[in-house]
């Protein structure tokens, strides 16, 4: 078994509405180990960047509170002060935005954006600094590494900046890098290089990654386990190949029929009716994904759900996935657009 | 019947530059593209950005001065037509753009929003506009009582179905779906997309689809037809393009697309290195010396592939 990087405990993270804090990350555990992609999928309002923001504490300290534990190398980064966090942050742990164009800053040039991690974090001479950030974006496949250095964003493409988005994240070869959405505004093409990319660095550095999507295909490509997040909470989790192979929680299974596939035949797509409750009117106490299966019975779900170990390290949080089934076509619930508020 | 056919559509962007700012070159966005749609079809456009589907789309509905070439609407050309002559055809022809968050004016009621269309076309009072809205809503299954909400109170998806209403209320015969689903969940896309094939049928629609997405454009398209800078590089029916890609570039997209089952990653990753590696050795067979695609050869009586 290789050595855990990371491990979380019973982490929630709530945030200020009104007077009233309501848990966006609700009760979630994992761990992630080296060399491992660990992937994070759901819906947007899920939950998935609050516990990646967790994780960098990057959120607003005066309205969100975390609880539990976030154990990296014996300490709990969550008792940390910002001075302490700043030495773990970009140094342990790497993030990786969505939108480079947004993470980036357009008046820096490249190797200067990728220099002020170096800055931080090493004691590199001013050549020292150049040479490895040079290093850094050939290693990333980057075409022309010295020009890339002097140039600035705008005058990159989109594929590129992720390229140097990546760049920054590894630059002090970090044990973890979070990756929030890596892919999701790049066109394919440059989507399936970004992806062998992350996992040719990572076969080099061994480090861990947190992929966060809502791409199941991504998530099939590159990740070694899953964790499926509904409204704040781990509903499903277990190794690529069970959940895909095995998918238990109706949230899942709902996900996985809702993919138009390039390779199969043309049916109608299955509808996931309803939305992601908001995290401040849900209903905390029974299953969180009741409302959007109606025509499975109450009596199915349990109160307070519990995830239960189906198979070797595949966990499914309440029982109603033993009743689960779809409905059959042209139901009312499967053209739920006139229900749907 | 044919509805619209492209032929030989050019769209130069001049770049200037110099002294007084004179056209020093094109950028050629869209450079001979040539297809047919079939009325009541679905055909696709795919590519990646920059590839020129964006601007072909736009094009024919005259949102982008056309360079040359010729684009058929049942029949009449509107690639020479001016501003005023074209607007008859406006009814005809509708869009639906790719972000719903700014497509809408988050200044003006949703009532407002749909209704624009028709307070450009015909003269109806307020109580009969009022009900049409509200029967396009119904439609699009949004409850009567949003009429008077705005574009931010509502989802994306519920968003990009006020986009929808507001492209069909002049009974359109061709719909442009620039990108109609990149922007939403894959719940909430499932839900666009079955709600378009839906619509297609209740109303005969035509549709022009614009994407990126190919798992996408195979679920809805009929035919379709592949870009890459500014050419069409492969055109025919969606399935014989996914199952027997003959055009480099498109077996590199088609490669690209992840796939489902997490056993078949090795292959995929071997089966891209090679065609990279195919794509740099056999360039000419696909290329001219400036970079530029072919012309489109038929390889079957449905399938057109650009090769030397």
């Amino acid at each position: 078994m290789n050595k855990a990087i990371l491990k979380i405990e019973n982490l929630t993270t709530s945030f200020r509405i009104g007077s009233n804090y309501h848990a966006a990350v609700d009760d979630v555990s994992f761990t992630v180990n080296e060399n491992e992609i660990v992937a994070v999928v759901g819906e947007s309002g899920c939950g998935k960047s609050a516990l990646a923001l967790s994780i960098m504490q990057l959120h607003n300290k005066q309205r969100t509170k975390s609880e539990g534990t976030i154990n990296y190398n014996g300490q709990n980064l969550l008792t940390l002060n910002d001075t302490q966090m700043n030495k773990v942050r970009g140094k342990e742990l790497g993030m990786i935005f969505q939108e480079p164009l947004t993470a980036l800053n357009p008046l820096m040039t490249i190797g200067k954006q990728i220099e002020e991690n170096l800055d931080y974090h090493t004691s590199l001479s001013k050549d020292g600094k150049k040479k490895r950030t040079i290093e850094l974006l050939t290693q990333v496949g980057i075409p022309y590494p010295e020009r890339t250095y002097k140039q600035f964003p705008h005058e990159l493409s989109g594929g590129m900046r992720q390229r140097a988005m990546i760049s920054i994240a590894i630059a002090c070869n970090p044990a973890l890098v979070i990756a929030d959405e890596p892919t999701t505004a790049l066109d394919v093409t440059i989507q399936a290089q970004i992806l062998d990319l992350l996992k040719d660095i990572q076969s080099r550095t061994k480090m861990g990654i947190i992929l966060i999507t809502h791409d199941l295909s991504v998530v099939a490509e590159v990740a070694d386990r899953i964790i499926v997040m509904y409204a704040g909470q781990v509903v499903e989790t277990g190794s690529v190949k069970e959940i895909f192979n095995n998918p238990l929680h109706p949230y899942t299974r709902s996900l996985l029929n809702s993919i138009p596939s390039a390779t199969h035949e043309k049916n109608r797509l299955h509808v996931i009716e309803g939305i992601v409750p908001s995290i401040a009117k849900m209903d905390r106490v029974g299953c969180r994904f009741q409302d959007r299966i109606p025509w499975i019975p109450k009596m199915a779900h349990e109160q307070r759900p519990q995830l239960h170990e189906v198979a070797e390290g595949h966990f499914v949080r309440c029982t109603c996935y033993q009743d689960f089934y779809f409905q059959a076509e042209g139901d009312e619930s499967t053209h739920d657009i006139t229900q749907s508020r | 019947m044919t509805l619209l056919k492209v032929d030989n559509l050019k769209v130069h962007f001049p770049i200037r530059g110099g002294f007084f700012r004179r056209v020093v070159d094109h950028v050629k966005a869209v450079d001979g593209v040539s297809f047919e749609l079939q009325q009541g079809e679905t055909y696709g456009l795919v590519g990646e950005s920059g590839s020129g589907k964006s601007t072909t789309g736009k094009a024919v509905v005259k949102l982008n001065d056309v360079t040359s070439g010729q684009i058929l609407f049942e029949g009449r050309d509107l690639a020479g037509l001016s501003r005023k002559e074209i607007k008859p055809f406006r009814k005809d022809i509708q869009m639906i753009f790719q972000d719903p968050y700014s497509s809408l004016n988050p200044k003006k009621r949703v009532l407002d929003i749909i209704a624009e269309p028709l307070r450009n076309f015909e003269r109806l009072s307020p109580a009969e506009e009022k009900k049409i809205v509200q029967d396009f809503l119904d439609k699009v299954g949004l409850s009567p009582e949003s009429i008077h909400k705005y574009p931010h109170e509502f989802s994306g998806g519920q968003r990009q179905r006020i986009g929808i209403a507001r492209s069909l209320t002049l009974k359109p015969k061709l719909i442009i779906a620039d990108e109609p689903v990149s922007a939403l969940d894959v719940s909430v896309q499932a839900q666009v997309l079955n709600f378009l094939q839906d619509l297609q049928q209740e109303f005969n629609l035509t549709y022009l689809f614009v994407g990126h997405d190919l798992g996408v454009i195979r679920h809805m398209c009929d035919r379709m037809g592949v870009m890459y800078r500014g050419r069409l590089v492969e055109e025919g029916k969606s399935d014989e393009i996914y199952e027997n890609p003959q055009h480099i570039y498109t077996k590199r997209l088609i490669a690209a697309i992840p796939d489902l089952e997490p056993e078949v990653r090795g292959e995929k990753v071997k089966l891209r290195r090679k065609l990279t590696a195919e794509y740099e050795s056999s360039y000419s067979t696909f290329f001219d010396e400036n970079g530029r695609a072919y012309d489109l050869k038929p390889i079957s009586s449905t399938h057109r592939v650009a090769l030397l």
